[in-house]
């Protein structure tokens, strides 16, 4: 049990000190960067990503793109692009780090988008069609709201995977709550790492559960076949 | 009226699936495509509104080539039910029903409105409104697809075999429901099916395609039955034919006799072998032979002028009489059908 004594005394050493909580390197300036490098990432991912998959799906023009997005990234090494961005663009700007960020979050989210599209039953976009819906209608009125757990999803994946990977991204010398990790790691301040862990898990947690609101809010009872009780 | 004008379709890969088809659905009648499968029914249907564009040959609609009309402004005006109904599973019921209307740009108190009216229309509890699709038996959905199509009241209705993935009750009472709300919307009906049965009930006329698209027959379900055109509408229309075609011969002229009902608890005062005993207020009770005096026998009622004599005959065979028994509509005896009334009827039926 002696690691667990350690866990936690680390933990109240690292929550517990007042400097931790204030100032550029306080945990609520932290925290905000965190929030600000993954939400600007994958609010561009999925501004890119969605139309794409969409238009992809729908058309079924394309298509290439979403199996090469899909291999790429399987392939490339998260870090790796980090780096090699900033060794590009010099670490003075966000840019070096946010663009690969985005790359990296594009794959999950055009993905899902475009299968579930695809997965549409073909009997109902032929309904749809046959109602004399046009193209489009048929896409945003019939398709979308079908498709959306799957597009939810994409956007949670990659929305982890940003998280996550910002995490990293303290290494090319951006803020965010991997300094507390990276920089405790440094100089051997243990508590900093064990607290720094905590705080990217608790954000990782809130970030899963959002998209789970996200999801019950914006699904139709009628996709997700949760009964509304009344 | 829908004319098809030596219309083909051939399919990309070079698949013949209509073959200068022509023939009219006329205005307010059930016209019923059938034959065996990929004989190009649907591929038929699918051309009037335009899912499929016909490849040489028109089609008009009340005289106007459908080809000239942009497929979406087309379909708004055509109503289209699907097998397995094809209801849009993120919207309630009500707005399901609604889908066309709300297209036409009605306002949402109007729409709703007359979806609700129609929901009743198909025979659908009103409280269905609110479910969604999934919350639906088949049976139901197939019924909201009947109200969707219906929605926007087009005077064309197409329906591609709308009732064949249902259980055959069900599949009963959706017929006998078409047929009732035709009766009352006279719709231009082109209704798709691979059942004959069903294509006789439904159709005022039949039209049997063979594979390769071409038609075999175009006839009222009667002729169809006693005039197959050629071997192949013959060995399609199955084997009890000549059954079947009762069906259409009216029990209006079928000879009765009055003087074989005795009434319940009354002496039994003549030497018949069956006697129908009636109750007070004259509704059948059962048969009894001179045989066994004590037992009551089954029996099985035709409503007299307005059943076929296919159902006369079916009464005849439930009962160990052989007679069948005639009532009114309100289910009283009118009287009594012998054997030997039944055997000159069916001989009439016979020769012409
Ligand atoms: N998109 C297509 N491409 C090529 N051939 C097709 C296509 N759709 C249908 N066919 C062919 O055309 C013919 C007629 O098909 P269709 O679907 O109209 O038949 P059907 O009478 O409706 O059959 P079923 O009773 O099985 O529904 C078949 O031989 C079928 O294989
Ligand atoms: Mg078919």
């Amino acid at each position: 049990m002696g690691w667990l004594t350690a866990f936690f005394s680390w933990l109240g050493e690292f929550f517990g000190n007042p400097e931790n909580w204030s100032g550029p390197d306080g945990i609520p300036m932290r925290l905000l960067e965190h929030l600000e490098f993954s939400a600007l990432a994958l609010a561009l991912a999925a501004l890119i990503a969605v139309p794409l998959g969409l238009l992809i799906g729908h058309t079924g023009r394309g298509e290439v793109l979403v199996v090469v997005s899909a291999n790429l990234a399987r392939a490339l090494p998260t870090l790796g692009l980090l780096v090699m961005f900033v060794l590009l663009l010099g670490a003075a700007s966000i840019w070096p780090v946010i663009i690969p960020l985005v790359l990296l979050s594009v794959p999950p989210i055009l993905v899902n988008t475009y299968e579930g599209i695809r997965g549409v039953d073909p009997e109902l976009r032929d309904a749809a069609y046959g109602m004399g819906l046009r193209g489009p209608q048929v896409l945003l009125r019939v398709l979308v709201p079908v498709a959306l757990p799957l597009i939810l999803l994409g956007c949670r994946l990659s929305a982890i995977q940003v998280v996550a990977t910002t995490t990293v991204a303290a290494y090319t010398g951006l803020g965010g709550l991997g300094r507390y990790v990276i920089d405790g790691f440094a100089t051997k301040d243990y508590a900093s790492v064990v607290g720094g862990s905590v705080l990217i898990v608790l954000f990782a947690l809130v970030v899963q559960t959002l998209f789970t609101l996200a999801q019950r809010v914006t699904v139709s009872p009628g996709v997700s076949q949760r009964l509304k009780v009344r | 009226m829908i004319t098809f004008d030596s219309v083909t379709k051939r399919y990309p890969d070079g698949t013949v699936a209509v073959d200068r088809l022509s023939l009219e659905a006329p205005t307010g009648e059930i016209t019923v495509l059938v034959g065996p499968s990929g004989c190009g029914k649907t591929t038929s249907l699918r051309m009037i509104n335009r899912m499929i564009d016909a490849s040489e040959g028109r089609i008009l609609l009340d005289g106007v080539p459908v080809q000239g009309i942009d497929p979406p402004t087309l379909r708004r005006g055509i109503g289209y039910v699907i097998q397995q109904a094809g209801l849009f599973p993120h919207r309630k019921i009500v707005d399901n029903i609604a889908t066309v209307p709300y297209l036409l740009g009605w306002d949402k108190k109007k729409a709703r409105a007359r979806a609700m009216e129609l929901l009743e229309r198909v025979g659908l509890d009103p409280a269905l409104a609110g479910r969604y699709p999934f919350q639906l038996s088949g049976g139901q959905q197939q019924r909201v697809g009947v109200a969707r199509a219906l929605a926007a009241d087009p005077p064309v209705l197409l329906m591609d075999e709308p009732f064949s993935a249902v259980d055959p009750i069900v599949r009963t009472s959706l017929q006998d429901e078409l047929l009732r709300l035709q009766a009352e919307l006279n719709k231009t009906i082109v209704f798709v099916t691979h059942d004959i049965d069903e294509a006789i009930k439904l159709g005022d006329r039949v039209a049997v395609l063979r594979v390769g698209g071409t038609l075999a027959q175009l006839a009222d379900p009667k002729t169809l039955l006693s005039e197959p055109a050629d071997d192949f509408v013959r060995e399609f229309l199955g084997h009890d034919r000549g059954i079947r075609r009762l069906q259409f011969i009216s029990t209006e002229g079928l000879r009765l006799r009055t003087d074989l009902t005795v009434e319940e608890g009354a002496e039994r005062g003549t030497s018949e072998p069956w006697l129908l005993v009636v109750s007070g207020d004259g509704r059948p009770v059962g048969w009894v032979s001179g045989a066994r005096p004590g037992e009551l026998e089954p029996y099985g009622t035709f409503v007299y002028g307005r059943d076929s004599m296919r159902s006369a005959l079916d009464a005849a065979l439930l009962s160990p009489s052989g007679c069948s028994v005639a009532v009114d509509e309100q289910g009283k005896v009118v009287g009594v059908a012998t054997r030997e009334a039944l055997d000159q009827a069916l001989a009439e039926a016979a020769d012409g």
